[in-house]
């Protein structure tokens, strides 16, 4: 099966609900045969930035692009776009075979060669066999691949998935990720997965766009928002850092001398110049060590947790969260610990605070 | 998609220009169905196309023909897209307007007012839009809805766009057009001219308003009618709360049979309780004979009047009353009963301070209920009412009696409206969220606790008793058939059911009863009004539920409040707006099936909310995604997942064609005889036996109807038992 590989723009894009606006003005390029995940917190209108892309809600303004041709006004049942429904939204009544076979009767196909296009696609996710049954004689898991499946063989420009996994228990939802990620990297399909999942977003995004209050807050690879986070938003929404307060002592080239707490690192610059700043501080960025160079503590609370210990720890820096995997027995609370920096944890916020 | 753009603007031209050239303009006697003006189109006049029409000096219809052409114009010379859908709309709405204004000017007889005559010269007359002049009127809507789809309006969706307009079209036409033609109606005189002396002699006529019985008098009607409503609505609501904690909270032994009363309100006819009264308690009934032999008491006419009324119409709403409270008294959640009683309160205490103020908004709009129904109700104070009626018999009487004043009628059915509507804006507004009750069906687990016991055995002796007194009414309709001269002479007998629906053989079949005849119209209208019934319901509650349009809540206000109008009102308003030009309809099958369509469709559209309720959003829009049109959508998804919803409001709007009367007496003729008024005719006549078998035959062939389908629903059922989608339970729809 050859996919299409379709280019997706947003240009300006306004949506109003009545008096509510929940996209003010979103610009976005996305390349052919890039998987990108719109990541937000929930009501920040990934959703709504899909339904738009899928034509089952108009724009209040602005033009939608995919393929290079402008989609605006083109209602949902002619874009070449399909989508996974978070519920899958499976046609109870049919079977998984003409469930999958719909979309290609839709588009004037002879029931025939579309029962054999389903069946190949049924194939191609793992449910060979299964075309006489029910959607309510399926597992979950199953009905998910079902609801790929009918997406898929539509060979859409692009893939839409509304969070595709949320119906799926945890341990299943590893697996079906790791799935969707490999299918979409055979067939080369430009896919847009919405979820608000960071770490299922960091899993399997060639690049993410962080969401917040109906516009982009950040847009890049996983490393790129993980290592170097935009805003203070960005690097507590994407792995939970802490954000404390450190001061540029001097700049040379791209790095940074930064005092932190105390204790002296160097970091990318990222365009600050000495002063105050905000930085990001991983919760795996420290050793946690009971002597020795860093930034002096108290131990407030400890959680063992099996393969490593989680710690907030009282300290020039405030209230800080911290997590050990080296050290086999936790410390107590109140004991005094020192905090060694490790620099891959910790990045400069470049906004100004 | 400019050339889906063109193909549907092609064939509604294409039908516009057939209408304009090919099909007689004008309604004409003999009809359109029965084919004889093929061969004189172009030669008779009354026949002739609107094009010859406008030829032969009928210059109102240039205008048309001029913006036909400009649609024409517009597809061929422009390509598609946003402006030209403008263009196209604007044709459209100037179509409607035109139309709309030269049909209510340009009447039978010239112009219809005298302004216009006076500035304009005279005009020649013309009949009621024919064929040809309705369909260039859907042309002209769905111009409207295609040039908006164009323009790229709800998403360019040019299905759902056609159906809104056509939808606001018909309901315009058959709802509120003959309102305001039954208010203008009353400001006008015998020829046409404004006069406000009908109106004010009626409105401050003492017949209506006094309130002389507060000092020993007689009171008028409305504030009679009012005081009924009450009274009735008082006791429904009693009557089923009692019922519905026997059914649910009791360990009574034949609650499940209790249930069957529900079904009773469906299946019967609204004047037969009123009838088997009289049988019962009326002057030679047979309880009244019983009594009088026993006492030597005269007991006379007592039953003639308010107090009958009152008792017939207790027994034929206290199922409505029960079935809603069994939903109210259901859904209060077993846990805040269960918490109450943990927290030290007996079953008693916990009854009354926690059961009993969580059933309140329930009782209440099940309050309401009584109190509309016991307004709009026509049958039992038709057959009960004797010299002093009610609201809805005198606006009957105002128009079919000697009076012949449609002012008076006008007047009394704005008093009847006024009441209803409010009762209905209560329950729309005052109760809409304040609702108790657990809906989302889920329950979380527990069990109703059992009434107290010093509660429960009164409760039961009630229940009990009505229950008999309603088996021995309906008891009375069976018997009642079979009997020679009911108070006379009681020996038995086939001869009411020969009279009625004897048949005779001589070489072929004949149906020599007298019955025949209306219970074939009846059955013909009621299969015809039935799918369409279902079919604009259900699309009506689709673009209700799913579709997102300015106006929507309005719409579907609309709608659900013309289910308020009693009706006696709608029968009178149908009459005045349908009897002259320019929509001309009295006397024919036509406006018996709109009639039916427009007064059942906020069932179905009910029933299909709540079906809908259940279908997830998504299954639509996945099945656009999948490059379905909404057409095709409806056809492939929708329709096939509500089929229990299609069957229910077919089966329901059936049976509701065939029991009404209140709408239908006004509208029956010689030709189109429906049983009720038909039945009605006969116990005005003293025909009781007659009356009755015929009543009974009707009962029976509902309950096979409804038998019939509950066997099918059920078997679907037992199918796949997977299946969430059950069907909303046929006597629920009764309720409201
Ligand atoms: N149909 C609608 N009508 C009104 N508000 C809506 C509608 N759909 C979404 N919204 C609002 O728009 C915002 C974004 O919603 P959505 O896109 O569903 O968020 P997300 O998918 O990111 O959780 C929310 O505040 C939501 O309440
Ligand atoms: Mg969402």
């Amino acid at each position: 099966m050859t996919q299409k590989r379709g280019a997706v723009e947003f240009r300006a894009v306004r949506k109003n609900f009545g008096a509510f606006t929940a996209i003010p003005d979103l610009s976005l390029a996305i390349e052919p045969g890039e998987l990108v995940t719109l990541l937000g917190p929930s009501g920040c209108g990934k959703t709504t930035t899909l339904r738009m892309l899928a034509g089952l809600e108009s724009p209040s303004d602005g033009q939608i692009l995919i393929g290079g041709q402008d989609v605006t006004r083109l209602p949902a049942d002619r874009r070449d776009v399909s989508m996974v429904f978070q519920s899958y939204a499976l046609f109870p009544h049919m079977t998984v075979g003409q469930n999958v076979a719909y979309g290609l009767e839709s588009g004037g196909m002879k029931p025939g060669p579309a029962r054999e296009r389903a069946t190949e696609t049924l194939d191609l996710v793992g449910l060979a066999g299964l075309e006489k049954r029910l959607p309510a004689e399926l597992s979950g898991g199953q009905q998910q691949r079902v609801a790929v499946a009918r997406a898929l063989v539509l060979e859409p420009q692009v893939l839409l998935l509304d969070e595709p996994l949320s119906n799926l228990d945890a341990r299943l939802r590893r697996r079906v990720r790791t799935e969707i990620r490999e299918l979409q990297q055979r067939l080369g399909f430009t896919a847009v997965y919405v979820t608000h999942d960071q770490e299922e977003a960091l899993a399997v995004s060639d690049r993410i766009v962080v969401m917040k209050e109906g516009r982009v807050a950040q847009m890049g690879s996983p490393r790129e928002l993980y290592e170097s986070p935009a805003s203070e938003f960005i690097a507590d929404f994407i792995g939970e850092a802490n954000v404390v307060d450190g001061q540029v002592v001097s700049v040379e080239g791209d790095v940074a001398q930064v005092e932190l707490g105390g204790a002296t690192v160097a970091l990318p610059a990222r365009g600050l110049q000495p002063g105050p700043a905000r930085v990001s501080f991983r919760a795996n960025a420290v050793r946690v060590t009971t002597g020795g160079q860093g930034i002096a503590g108290t131990i407030a609370t400890s959680a063992y947790l099996g393969d490593h210990v989680e710690y907030e720890i009282d300290g020039p820096l405030g209230r800080i969260f911290v997590v050990d995997d080296e050290s086999e027995t936790p410390l107590r609370p109140g004991s005094a610990v020192v905090l060694e920096l490790r620099p891959r944890g910790l990045a400069l916020i470049p906004e100004g605070t | 998609m400019t050339s889906k753009d063109n193909r549907r603007l092609d064939l509604i031209l294409a039908a516009g220009l057939i209408a304009l050239v090919a099909l007689p303009w004008y309604r004409f006697n003999g009809g359109f169905f029965g084919l004889e003006w093929l061969g004189e189109l172009y030669s008779a006049a009354k026949v002739r196309p609107g094009a010859v029409q406008a030829l032969t000096g009928r210059w109102q219809l240039w205008p048309v023909i001029a913006l036909i052409a400009v649609a024409a114009g517009l597809r061929f010379m422009r390509p598609a897209g946003p402006p030209r859908g403008k263009a196209l709309a604007w044709v459209g709405a100037i179509g409607i307007a035109w139309m709309l204004a030269e049909g209510l000017s340009v009447g039978l007889r010239g112009w219809n007012w005298g302004l216009l005559e006076a500035t304009f010269g005279d005009v020649a007359g013309q009949p009621a839009f024919g064929a040809g002049a309705v369909i260039v009127g859907v042309v002209f809507a769905l111009l409207i809805a295609f040039g908006a789809a164009e323009r790229g309006a709800l998403k360019g969706d040019a299905f759902v766009l056609a159906s809104i307009t056509l939808l606001v079209l018909l309901v315009a036409v058959f709802v509120f057009y003959p309102l305001v033609s039954m208010f203008t109606g009353a400001f006008q005189n015998f020829d046409g001219s404004f006069t406000s002396e009908g109106v004010r002699n009626n409105i401050v006529d003492p017949k209506i308003w006094s309130l002389a019985c507060l000092a020993g008098g007689n009171c008028g009607i409305a504030w009679r009618t009012f005081f009924l409503a009450i009274c009735t609505a008082t006791g429904t609501t009693l009557l089923g709360l009692v019922f519905a904690l026997v059914a649910t909270r009791t360990g009574f032994r034949f609650k499940k049979s209790l249930r069957l009363l529900t079904v009773l309100p469906i299946i019967t006819p609204p004047f037969v309780v009123g009838l088997a009264l009289t049988m019962l308690l009326g002057r030679s009934g047979s309880l009244t004979q019983v009594i009088e032999s026993a006492t030597g008491w005269e007991l006379g006419r007592w039953l003639y009047g308010l107090t009958g009324i009152w008792i017939a119409q207790m027994l034929s709403f206290t199922p409505i009353s029960f079935l809603v409270l069994i939903g109210v008294v259901e859904g209060i959640s077993p846990s805040m009963e269960e918490a109450s009683q943990t927290l030290r309160s007996d079953r008693w205490r916990t009854f009354r301070k926690v059961s009993l103020p969580l059933m309140a908004p329930g009782l209440a709009n099940a309050f309401l209920i009584g109190f509309i129904e016991s307004m709009a109700d026509f049958g039992n104070p038709l057959v009960l009412g004797g010299s002093g009626g009610v609201l809805s018999t005198e606006i009957f009487f105002a128009v079919v009696g000697a009076q012949n004043d449609p002012a008076r009628a006008a007047v009394l059915a704005s008093v009847l409206l006024v009441f209803t509507l409010s009762a209905f804006l209560a329950q729309r507004l005052w109760l809409a969220g304040k609702n108790y009750s657990t809906v989302t069906g889920k329950g979380d687990g527990g069990r109703h606790i059992a009434l107290p016991r010093r509660v429960a055995w009164p409760v039961i002796s009630v229940a009990v008793a009505w229950a008999a007194f309603t088996i021995t009414v309906y008891g009375m309709i069976v018997f009642g058939g079979f009997v020679k001269v009911w108070g006379l002479d009681h020996s038995l007998t086939f001869d009411h059911y020969i009279r009625a629906f004897g048949v005779a053989w001589d070489g072929g079949i004949r149906w020599t009863g007298v019955a025949w005849d209306s219970f074939w119209t009846t059955m013909e209208i009621a299969l015809i009004a039935a799918p369409l019934t279902a079919a604009v319901g259900l699309l009506t509650a689709w673009l209700i539920v799913r579709q997102r349009f300015p106006g929507r809540s309005v719409f579907e206000f609309a709608l659900m409040m013309s289910f308020a109008i009693p009706g006696t009102v709608i029968g009178i308003s149908y009459i005045m707006a349908f009897n002259l030009p320019p929509l001309q309809m009295t006397g024919t099958a036509v406006i018996l099936i709109a009639c039916f369509v427009f007064r059942n469709m906020p069932v179905g559209v009910r029933g299909g909310v709540a079906a809908m309720a259940q279908l997830d959003g998504s299954l639509d829009e996945a099945s656009l995604t999948l490059g379905a049109g909404s057409a095709r959508t409806m056809r492939k998804v929708i329709l096939p997942l509500m089929r229990p919803a299609i069957l229910a409001a077919l089966v329901y709007s059936f049976v509701r064609a065939i029991t009404s009367i209140s709408a239908v007496i006004f509208l029956v003729s010689a030709k189109y005889n429906m049983a009720t008024a038909y039945i009605v005719g006969l116990v005005e006549n003293g025909e009781y036996g007659i009356a009755i078998a015929y009543s009974s035959v009707l009962i029976l062939v509902m309950i096979t109807v409804i038998g019939g389908f509950q066997l099918l629903v059920g078997e679907r059922r037992l199918r796949r038992p997977g299946d969430t989608s059950a069907a909303p339970p046929l006597a629920k729809d009764a309720a409201t």
